[in-house]
Formats: C-alpha cells, sequence, structure tokens
C-alpha cells in the first residue's frame, strides 16, 4: 500500500489518445470524440443497470486509456441497439455503433470472454455467412450447448412451444449463392479490416 | 501619353514569398509594358511600404500603381489613401491578390509563380486603362432609429438623445421594457429588474429629443447610409394618447378578458390593457380580438367610464415616415419553447415550467403576488432546475444560450430563499465567466443547493411527484430524484420573424440564426449595410451588462457618422449614356437596388449615383450596351483577361488540333 | 399494382412465418405487389456489427446488389433488417474509404452495388404509398370494440424515420384507428422489449418485457400490436416466463399489424396465421372474424 492507502501508487493508464484514435478510425467510431459526458444516454439506456460500467463511462474510461476494462467489461454486450441514446445525445453520437465498434474490438482480442452474447453473435453470423440464411432452433441449440447447457433446460418449455406452434423449423434452409458469399469473406478477409 | 506605372510586389513575410519567387515576379514586372518601376519589400502596408510608393510617385512621376500582395478586402484602402496622400486619385490604383488566390491555395512553387505572374500582368494591362473619379460625399441626417424598446433600445436611444441628436424610438408591443422588465431580481447583484429599468424607461419616455412611436412596426426601409427613409406603421390603440391621464379605470370596468401575454400566460388581463402598471407609455391598448365591441358591437364600458373622453373607436392605423442617418436593430430574443422536448413533459405533466414563467411566478407583481406556488396552491418542497433545455443540443440549437447557468442558479437562490425547499440543478459544464458571477456561485453552494453534474433524460410523473431520472456523473450512479416542481432552463433563441426583419433591414443572419455582425472580434455592432447596426440579444445572447455594452457601443458608432456629418460614397457606379438608351427599360426591374428610374420626358433611364452598388447587374443586361460600369469598363475587364492569357498561344487557322501531350505544359491559370 | 421487392428476412421464415403469411395475404387488396427477392441471405442484424465490421457491411449489400438489379424499392417487415440495410446504405455514403473496399469485396463475388437501393419498412409503404384513407376505405370488417395497445418498439421510429416521431411516434395509432379499433394509451409503447437478450441476458429482458405487457394491460388493452418480428417473439412466447417469473397473470394476444389489417380488410382469418401465437388471440378475436370467412 502506498503512502496515501491506495493499491499499488496511483495506475498509470495506457495514452488515452491511442485507443481513441484506434476507435475513431472505425466507422461509426469517431462519434466518441464529440462526448460532452453529460449523462443523457445511460439515463435513458434500460439495459444501464446491469452494466458494469453505463455507456458515457465507457468513453471517458476509453479517453483514460483503460484499454483492458472497457473491453473486457460486459457493458457493450447489454447493449440492445434500442437508439433511445441515439435520439437524445445532444451531440447526435450514435452510441449503439460505438458500442459494436468496441465489442468487434474486444471480439478481436479475445476479450469478451466473460459473457454469452458473443457467443450468440458468432452462433448466429457463422449461420449467415455459410448458409445464407439463420436456422434459430441450431442457433439455439449450439449456442447453450457452448454457453450454459443448463440453461438450455430452462428455455426449453419456450422451445417446445414455439415447435408445437409450427414456428421452429427443424431443418435449415440454405441459399442457392453460398459460393458468393464464400468469396465475399474471404475477400473481406483479405482486405482485414473497414477502418480508414 | 503613356501612363507611368509602379508595380510593387509585397512578400507578406513568408505567406506570399515562400510560395512565390517575388524576385523574379518583379522582375517580370519590370518587363511589362508603360512598367516605369517595379519593386518587391517584405511588407508593402507597413510604413517603410507605403513610403516607397510616395517616394515614386514624387520622384518617377508615376500616374499608376500596382501592388500584388493580399486581398484588396484587407488593404485597398491603405494603398489608394496612399496614393491620395501622394497626390493621385485613389482609382489609379489596383491591387492584384496574390496571396488569397495564389500562395495560399497552390502549393507547387513553380506553378504559383507564373500565376503570380499572370496575375500582375493582368492588373498592369488594367490599371493603364483606369481614369480617375470623383469621390462623392453625401451628408447624414442628424438623427437615428432605433428599433426595438427593450434594454438595449432603451440604452441606445438614451445615448444618442443625450448627445442632442433626435431619436425614434419604435418598439411593437404597447410599451418599452422588452424582457426585461418580465424578469424578477437579476444575477449576480439580485437587483430587482423593474426598479433599476424603470428609471430609464421613465428617461426614454419623457427625453425631449426621443420620440416613442410604441405598437408601432417598421413596415418599409429605403436610401441608404445618411440618408435612409424609414415608414412606420402605428397600429390603433383606439385610445387618444393625447388625452389619456393613465387613470387605469378602463381596466378596471372591462368585462372581458383574454390570457396575459406579459405573465407567461399564467394570469388574465382585459381586453383593454395596460401590459403591466409600469408601462411607458401609460397608455392603454384595445386587443380588438377580445373586446366584446369589435367582435359583436356591444358593450364599451371603456368609454362610457373614461372621464378624459380618450376612447376612440374609430382610430385608424398612421403610417409614419421619418429620416434617419442610422438604424440601430435591437430586437431582442424569444424565449425556446420546450414543447418539442416530449420527455421533459412540459404542457403535459403539471408544475413543468419554463424560465420566463419561473420568473412571473417570483415577481411580486406576477400571478401569484411573488409565491412560489405549485398548481394546487401549495409551495414546493423540492424543485429541480434543468439546465440547457433547447440550448447545447444538435436536436434543436447547437449553441450555448449563456446566461442559463446564471439565471438557474439566480432561481436556486430565490426557492431557497422563498420557499427552504430542497433545491437541485441539472448542469453540464457550469459558465460563470462575468463580473461576480463565480462568486455567485460560491454563495449559492453554500446556500445549499445540490448540483447533479447531469443531463436528465426524461422527467417522469409517479405517485403525485415528479421524478428526474438521471445519471449522476460526477457520483457514478443512476438516480431517479423525486421533486414537486421542474424549472426547465430554456435557451434564448432568435426571434420567429427574424427572417423578414433581416430582409426589412437587409441584414443577414449567422448559421445559428441571429443578426450577422460584420466582424465577430472587430466590428460587433456594425454589418455589412453601412449604417444599420444591431445591438443585444437579436445579436447573439447575452446577460444585461454585455446588452448595455453593446447598446452604448452601436450608440458610438452612429453618433460618429452624425458628429462628422458627412460620408464617403463609392465612386465604382453606372452611368448610362442617354445617346444609346433606347428606353426599353430592362435595366429598371432588374436593379436590386431600385437604384434606376426612367425619365418620361427624355424616354431614358437613370441611375441614381449614391444608391447605385456598382454590381454591373444592368451593364451585362443593357442591349444597347448603353450603360458603362464605371472603373469596371468593358475595355478594363478584357485588358485583365488579356493580361491573364497573356502566355497561353492560341492556334491559328490552318494549324493541326494541339494535341495533349505527357509533356504538355499545365494552363498558366491554375483552376 | 405497384410493386416492390420483397425481403422477408430469417425470422418471418420461423418464428415470425405468421408476420410472413398475413403481409402477403394483405398485400393484392392494398395494391401492391410484393416480389421476395431471389436467393436473398441474411443481413446479419446488430450480431455481425459487433464481430466484424466490414463483413457486416459486405454481406448485406450481396441482398442490395441484387436489388439494384431488379429497379424497384425494397421492402421489409422486419425492422432489424430494414436498419441494416438502411446502415449500409448511409455508411457507404457517410464513408468514402469503405466504398473501395466494399466494391471490391462484392466483386470477388461477381457482383456490384451502386447506391440505388431504396429500403423501406412496410409501415412507411402503408403510410406514405398506400395511405391511411385508401385502407380505411377497403376496410368491410371494422374492429368496433377491439381495445388494442399500439407497440412500436426501438428501431421503427429510432434513430429516425421520416413518417414518424422518434420520442412520441403516433403513426400506428392513427392507422388502427382508421381500422375502427380503440388504440389505447400506451406510455411503454417505445421502450425496448430486450431483442436478442432474451437469449444472452434473460434476466435484464424479461424485466423489460413485463414492463411493456404492465403498461398494455393497465390501460385496459385487450392486445398488443406490433410490427417487429423479434418483439412479437419476446412478448409472445416469453409471456409464460414473465408470469411466473413475477407473478403476473397477463393473457394478451400479441398480433403483427398485417394480421389485424388482414381481419379489417376481410382477409380469411386461415391465411393471417393466428393460429401461430403462443398467447392465443381466438377469444379476443372471437367477436371480430368475419362470419362469412371461415
Amino acid at each position: 500500500m502506498s503512502k496515501n492507502g491506495q493499491k499499488n501508487g496511483p495506475q498509470i493508464a495506457v495514452d488515452g489518445y491511442d485507443f481513441v484514435e484506434e476507435i475513431a478510425s472505425e466507422p461509426g467510431g469517431e462519434s466518441i470524440r464529440a462526448c460532452h459526458q453529460c449523462g443523457i444516454c445511460s439515463g435513458s439506456c434500460p439495459s444501464v443497470l446491469w452494466m458494469d460500467y453505463s455507456p458515457r463511462k465507457i468513453i471517458a474510461l476509453t479517453r483514460a486509456g483503460k484499454r483492458q476494462e472497457v473491453l473486457s467489461s460486459n457493458s457493450m454486450w447489454c447493449c440492445a441497439t434500442c437508439h433511445l441514446c441515439t435520439v437524445r445525445c445532444p451531440r447526435g453520437i450514435e452510441m449503439p455503433e460505438l458500442m459494436h465498434v468496441l465489442e468487434s474490438i474486444a471480439i478481436r482480442e479475445g476479450l469478451a470472454g466473460r459473457v454469452s452474447a458473443p457467443t450468440m453473435q458468432k452462433t448466429l453470423v457463422n449461420a449467415a455467412k455459410r448458409q445464407g440464411r439463420v436456422h434459430e432452433l441450431g442457433l439455439m441449440g449450439r449456442f447453450f450447448l457452448r454457453t450454459n447447457p443448463l440453461a438450455a433446460l430452462k428455455m426449453a418449455p419456450v422451445g417446445l412451444k414455439l415447435l408445437l406452434h409450427g414456428r421452429l423449423p427443424l431443418r435449415a434452409e440454405k441459399i442457392e449463392g453460398t459460393d458468393q458469399l464464400r468469396a465475399i469473406i474471404k475477400e473481406a478477409q483479405t482486405i482485414g479490416g473497414a477502418e480508414e | 501619353m503613356k501612363p507611368r506605372i509602379g508595380v510593387y510586389i509585397c512578400h507578406c513575410g513568408a505567406n506570399i514569398a515562400a510560395t512565390v519567387d517575388v524576385e523574379a515576379v518583379s522582375e517580370f514586372a519590370q518587363g511589362l509594358d508603360s512598367v516605369v518601376v517595379a519593386r518587391n519589400y517584405k511588407f508593402m502596408c507597413s510604413d517603410p511600404g507605403q513610403n516607397m510608393i510616395k517616394e515614386d510617385i514624387k520622384n518617377l512621376q508615376l500616374d499608376r500603381v500596382v501592388v500584388a500582395a493580399c486581398s484588396p478586402q484587407m488593404h485597398e484602402p491603405t494603398f489608394r489613401r496612399v496614393c491620395e496622400e501622394a497626390g493621385l486619385n485613389r482609382y489609379l490604383f489596383q491591387q492584384a491578390n496574390i496571396r488569397e488566390h495564389c500562395s495560399w491555395v497552390v502549393h507547387d512553387k513553380e506553378q504559383a509563380t507564373k500565376k503570380a505572374k499572370a496575375l500582375v500582368s493582368s492588373a498592369v494591362r488594367r490599371v493603364a486603362l483606369q481614369e480617375p473619379l470623383e469621390v462623392r460625399e453625401v451628408g447624414v441626417t442628424p438623427a437615428a432609429l432605433v428599433v426595438g424598446g427593450g434594454i438595449a433600445g432603451i440604452q441606445a436611444a438614451l445615448d444618442i438623445a443625450g448627445a442632442g441628436y433626435k431619436v425614434y424610438l419604435v418598439e411593437r408591443d404597447p410599451s418599452i421594457g422588452g424582457h426585461m422588465i418580465q424578469l424578477d431580481k437579476t444575477f449576480p447583484t439580485l437587483d430587482c429588474s423593474a426598479c433599476i429599468l424603470t428609471p430609464k424607461m421613465a428617461q426614454a419616455g419623457s427625453h425631449p429629443h426621443i420620440e416613442l412611436m410604441t405598437y408601432s412596426e417598421v413596415m418599409e426601409v429605403s436610401g441608404y447610409v445618411g440618408n435612409f427613409k424609414v415608414k412606420i406603421r402605428k397600429k390603433p390603440r383606439y385610445v387618444d394618447e393625447s388625452k389619456c391621464t393613465g387613470c387605469g379605470v378602463c381596466q378596471e370596468k372591462c368585462p372581458w378578458t383574454a390570457d396575459s401575454e406579459f405573465d407567461m400566460g399564467l394570469s388574465k388581463r382585459k381586453a383593454i390593457y395596460t401590459p403591466f402598471p409600469q408601462a411607458v407609455p401609460n397608455v392603454p391598448v384595445i386587443d380588438t380580438e377580445h373586446c366584446a365591441y369589435f367582435q359583436k358591437g356591444t358593450c364599451r364600458a371603456c368609454e362610457k367610464f373614461c372621464e378624459a373622453k380618450a376612447i376612440d373607436f374609430e382610430q385608424t392605423e398612421e403610417l409614419v415616415e421619418v429620416e434617419v442617418g442610422a438604424i440601430i436593430v435591437a430586437t431582442g430574443y424569444d424565449a425556446f419553447d420546450p414543447s418539442p422536448i416530449y420527455q421533459y413533459g412540459y404542457k403535459r405533466l403539471d408544475n413543468v415550467i419554463t424560465g420566463l414563467e419561473f420568473e412571473r411566478l417570483c415577481n411580486a407583481a406576477g400571478p401569484t403576488a411573488g409565491r412560489i406556488a405549485l398548481n394546487g396552491g401549495s409551495e414546493p418542497e423540492s424543485v429541480a432546475i434543468i439546465h440547457c433545455v433547447g440550448s447545447r443540443d444538435k436536436n434543436y440549437h447547437e449553441y450555448c444560450s449563456r446566461v442559463c447557468c446564471m439565471y438557474s442558479m439566480k432561481f436556486a437562490h430565490l426557492v431557497r430563499d422563498k420557499t427552504g425547499a430542497k433545491v437541485y440543478e441539472f448542469y453540464t459544464d457550469l459558465r460563470t465567466a462575468g463580473k461576480g458571477y463565480e462568486e455567485f456561485y460560491n454563495r449559492v453552494l453554500e446556500e445549499g443547493v445540490i448540483l447533479v453534474r447531469s443531463r436528465p433524460p426524461e422527467v417522469l410523473s409517479e405517485n403525485g411527484k415528479l421524478i428526474v431520472q438521471c445519471e449522476d456523473t460526477l457520483a457514478d450512479c443512476q438516480r431517479r430524484i423525486p421533486v414537486d416542481m421542474v424549472i426547465l432552463s430554456t435557451a434564448l433563441q432568435p426571434r420567429a420573424d427574424a427572417e423578414e426583419v433581416g430582409r426589412l433591414f437587409s441584414v443577414s443572419r449567422s448559421a445559428d440564426g441571429f443578426f450577422l455582425e460584420k466582424h465577430p472580434k472587430l466590428a460587433p455592432v456594425a454589418t455589412m449595410t453601412d449604417g444599420i447596426f444591431i445591438a443585444g440579444c437579436a445579436q447573439s445572447p447575452k446577460d444585461i451588462p454585455d446588452t448595455v455594452a453593446q447598446a452604448s457601443a452601436a450608440a458610438a458608432a452612429v453618433l460618429s457618422m452624425i458628429a462628422r456629418g458627412k460620408i464617403e460614397v463609392e465612386a465604382a457606379t453606372s452611368v448610362v449614356n442617354e445617346e444609346l438608351c433606347s428606353g426599353c427599360k430592362t435595366c429598371v426591374s432588374l436593379c436590386p437596388y431600385n437604384a434606376i428610374s426612367f425619365l418620361e420626358d427624355k424616354k431614358v433611364a437613370e441611375i441614381n449615383d449614391v444608391l447605385c452598388k456598382g454590381c454591373g447587374v444592368c451593364v451585362a443586361a443593357c442591349p444597347a450596351g448603353a450603360i458603362t460600369g464605371r472603373h469596371f469598363t468593358d475595355k478594363q475587364i478584357f485588358a485583365e483577361l488579356e493580361g491573364l492569357l497573356a502566355d497561353v498561344k492560341l492556334p491559328l487557322a490552318g494549324d493541326a488540333e494541339p494535341t495533349r501531350t505527357a509533356e504538355a505544359k499545365p494552363p498558366l491559370v491554375a483552376v | 399494382m405497384k410493386q416492390y421487392s420483397y425481403f422477408p428476412g430469417c425470422s418471418l421464415k420461423s418464428t415470425a412465418v405468421a408476420y410472413d403469411e398475413s403481409v402477403r395475404a394483405i398485400s393484392a387488396s392494398l395494391g401492391i405487389e410484393l416480389i421476395e427477392l431471389e436467393d436473398w441471405n441474411c443481413c446479419g442484424t446488430t450480431a455481425y456489427s459487433s464481430i466484424d465490421r466490414l463483413e457486416s457491411i459486405a454481406v448485406p449489400c450481396r441482398d442490395l446488389a441484387l436489388a439494384e438489379k431488379k429497379g424497384l424499392d425494397l421492402v421489409t417487415p422486419c425492422t432489424a433488417c430494414f436498419r441494416t440495410f438502411e446502415r449500409v446504405n448511409s455508411h457507404l455514403k457517410l464513408y468514402p474509404f469503405l466504398k473501395p473496399k466494399v466494391d471490391k469485396v462484392l466483386a470477388a463475388a461477381g457482383l456490384e452495388y451502386h447506391g440505388q437501393v431504396k429500403v423501406r419498412h412496410l409501415v412507411d409503404v402503408l403510410i406514405n404509398d398506400v395511405g391511411v384513407e385508401a385502407i380505411a376505405s377497403k376496410v368491410v370488417n371494422p374492429l368496433h370494440g377491439l381495445r388494442v395497445a399500439a407497440y412500436y418498439g426501438c428501431l421503427l421510429v429510432r434513430p429516425r424515420v421520416s413518417f414518424d416521431d422518434p420520442e412520441n411516434p403516433h403513426s400506428l395509432d392513427g392507422l388502427l384507428e382508421s381500422l375502427g379499433a380503440e388504440v389505447v394509451p400506451f406510455p411503454a409503447k417505445g421502450r425496448c422489449c430486450g431483442g436478442s437478450l432474451v437469449i444472452s441476458n434473460v434476466d435484464l429482458a424479461l424485466g423489460l418485457i413485463q414492463r411493456i405487457l404492465e403498461s398494455a394491460d393497465s390501460n385496459g388493452a385487450e392486445a398488443i400490436v406490433t410490427v417487429c418480428p423479434l418483439c412479437q417473439l419476446n412478448l409472445d412466447a416469453y409471456q409464460g416466463m414473465v408470469n411466473s417469473r413475477f407473478g403476473t397473470k397477463f393473457s394478451l394476444p400479441i398480433l403483427f399489424l398485417s394480421q389485424l389489417l388482414g381481419t379489417a380488410l376481410g382477409v380469411k382469418p386461415k391465411e393471417l396465421g393466428f393460429d401461430k401465437g403462443i398467447v392465443s388471440p381466438d377469444k379476443v378475436l372471437a367477436g371480430h372474424l368475419q362470419e362469412s370467412v371461415r
């Protein structure tokens, strides 16, 4: 403990400049520079009480260079993309876009392990790019198997009801143009990313 | 006789010289036709630079001068003055812009130097054909018009009248006073607003040099700086101002009511009314939309009871024309209406009010005699004040309204003082930059006001309380604070009719909608239209001290014009050659300044030298080519073009089409 | 008959088949022809933009490239698909450095996109192209006495939409009233249902769903009308879980706008997919389904 009681003394953070610029170079990320830290986004957010850090605080931490804390938090993954923040932000920031930029960086760096949402997104996206259609039953199945098989039991009644009402097809659909999708994915991966 | 031209290439420090090879350009200029001397110097606008020109004019008998430097917008007046001081007519000077049009936009040095040479060549050929022109002077009518009777208009009028000159003070409402007379106490001194304003109002109302025209509007402005003719419409009050004693019996006896605009709709007034007791003039006005006589032909109670026999239902509007030398537009601001911000609940939830509404509530002469009360009549136990409503918001107004932080804290103090209620202020940044303002903030903190750094997204109604939901950004937690009353600190915005008013006075507006000053730092009260000035919140949101300062600044500018008594008029205007004019009248309707009239007896057009701005529209439009633009004659313009294109070789007839090869030189004039 | 390219989206082929069925069933009577985009691929919704930024633009761009060849407006009833395609169009315009990358990616698949496709939500077409008055004139079975809560959700009116106010929307209210229904006040009409969080954070989502059901129920709604397949799924299929979690007794059928529209226009109930609702709408709609139609 240091003299004033702080653990390990004052932290020397990573230079916030670099982290902010990294985000600003992604399309949709440049709005991070505009924030006044007024908090209207957090006050509007339906998920804020579940987040490690509120949306406003995520931006503040980013500017302070707290890369680990931000990218490994669950905050972005709680975002429902409802855009209530976007409508009210006096600087016109599209917060959900910012959240998604952080999510993509978190995944790239393997820092999104604490939460189950990334697995769900990845499962959906894999189905989308391979078959061209998303098959809910398969998606749910894979998701629960990978994250929490016990939770699958809790959800089983809902799944059964949907199945009985003809809303959960058993077989996955596949489009004709899967080779086009493959070519798109391959080229996109060669280019590497969307940033400027 | 060949002209004797002096050419001066300015380095402008590194601004020009770092990109343009100024030595090469002055060498090139020396070789041009009729050029007697060509020099280059670090700063032509400096004293030594100016003296250089004067000496050459004297010693080398120069009769034309070209300076290649910055934009004429910057220093044409400077160099014209230099020529005149050396005895040369100012119109025998031409400035070539090799900075904004060359060194600042062309980055390649070779290209920039080439372009500079073309621009110099162009100016030299032009100046050779320029003629001396007579600079005219017009008188300045020693009177001023002030539009708007708020604190800005009142101050300006008092300053000008105090110097002994006539002022017409025109106000649209029945009384002067503007928004300031609606306020309760003013920050940071907590002076009672009416107490400090009414003496000035009384002075303005009784000053021998101020002609007060209330309930009046400007309809038309014509003329030019120093000589404006203004048509003013005096709306009928239906009360004879000369007979009315201001006794107030008519208002007492009138049985018909309407919402009081002065009290922001929180109380009622009569159909015949003065907006507030200290009105200047203290002469009532009949609101025909709520008066039974005008609507149904009945009542006439006011007429019955008026001992001075001042009621005149037959009164008609009066059109007055005045002549003034200058005009000050001080039309003030409108308060932002927060109704579009659905989530704040204004007009939807009880006890959510705006800043001006609170001023009236708090004011001893207001709807509750100064009691801060809720809808039911009881006093609040807790009050929330939300800053920046409509300000600093891309969805409404991006600018900061400057005064709201201070008036919000003033409200906080008044609420604590009068009711002892808990006060929460919701702010994002606190702006307390004026004299005594930071000290006022500290006082308010010590009085126990809680400041929450947050921009609340919503005001909800739950179980009889108003809940302010927000994220407290400093304590880093979500909060739901129950209060009895919410005050929305609303923005100051341009008047709803700012566009028409701007057109009327030829004043443009900045992107935020307020009237545009000539220069944001160096000319904050002048406008691009000579002789028309702006002051107060009409120019941008500001507090009372700044408004009064700006009003006095505008008055000083006006007084300087009037005291000098005359104004120089630009001589580069257009003139009709009567012999060539065929009387087709095309030019008359085209002139944007209404400067051309048609002489019926001679059947030719005539241009008013003083109204004409030399825009050239008539020159271009005249089918007979009968109009000449002085200082912009066809010959002069063609000479300029020839100078610019001097290095471009025209293909002769019979030559093959010039082919574009990889080695082809780029055009002389960089696009 | 105005023609449109039609993009149902993955949900409308599975959990929201009733939406697809009812939309197709009403199109003829509304004077619009919906031609399903051939071999369309999943747009990736918001999920894709969390995984890979470039792919999240390029993959839905395949659909836009295919639609551009048809030259018609692309209409989708799914709000998530609508916003995904809108995002592609606006990103390509806002970020000039993005277009060459996307062009290259599409070219690898033998496709190209020039930004010419106008993407519309079904409600936009109903309100702006068909028109509320025209719809009202075609009503043969007015829904008098049916008390509904019009649920807008998030993505229909936010971040912005040309035909309604993002903070206090009312366009669906007007449409439903023109069908003869009684639209109840509904403070939670624009609140989020949780979307896909119902899978990754079910506790969060259940709280949001409960708030919406409570708001509709306490204002006397007999049914909730929605225009988003995910909203319908959450409010309908998870209503049972909400009841057991919070001890409530909600029994609100969650209907698609197109289902009610179809009923009012006289379309056979069989074609409107009412049997697909987990919370059965039979009791609530009993008096409103036309007798001659079975």
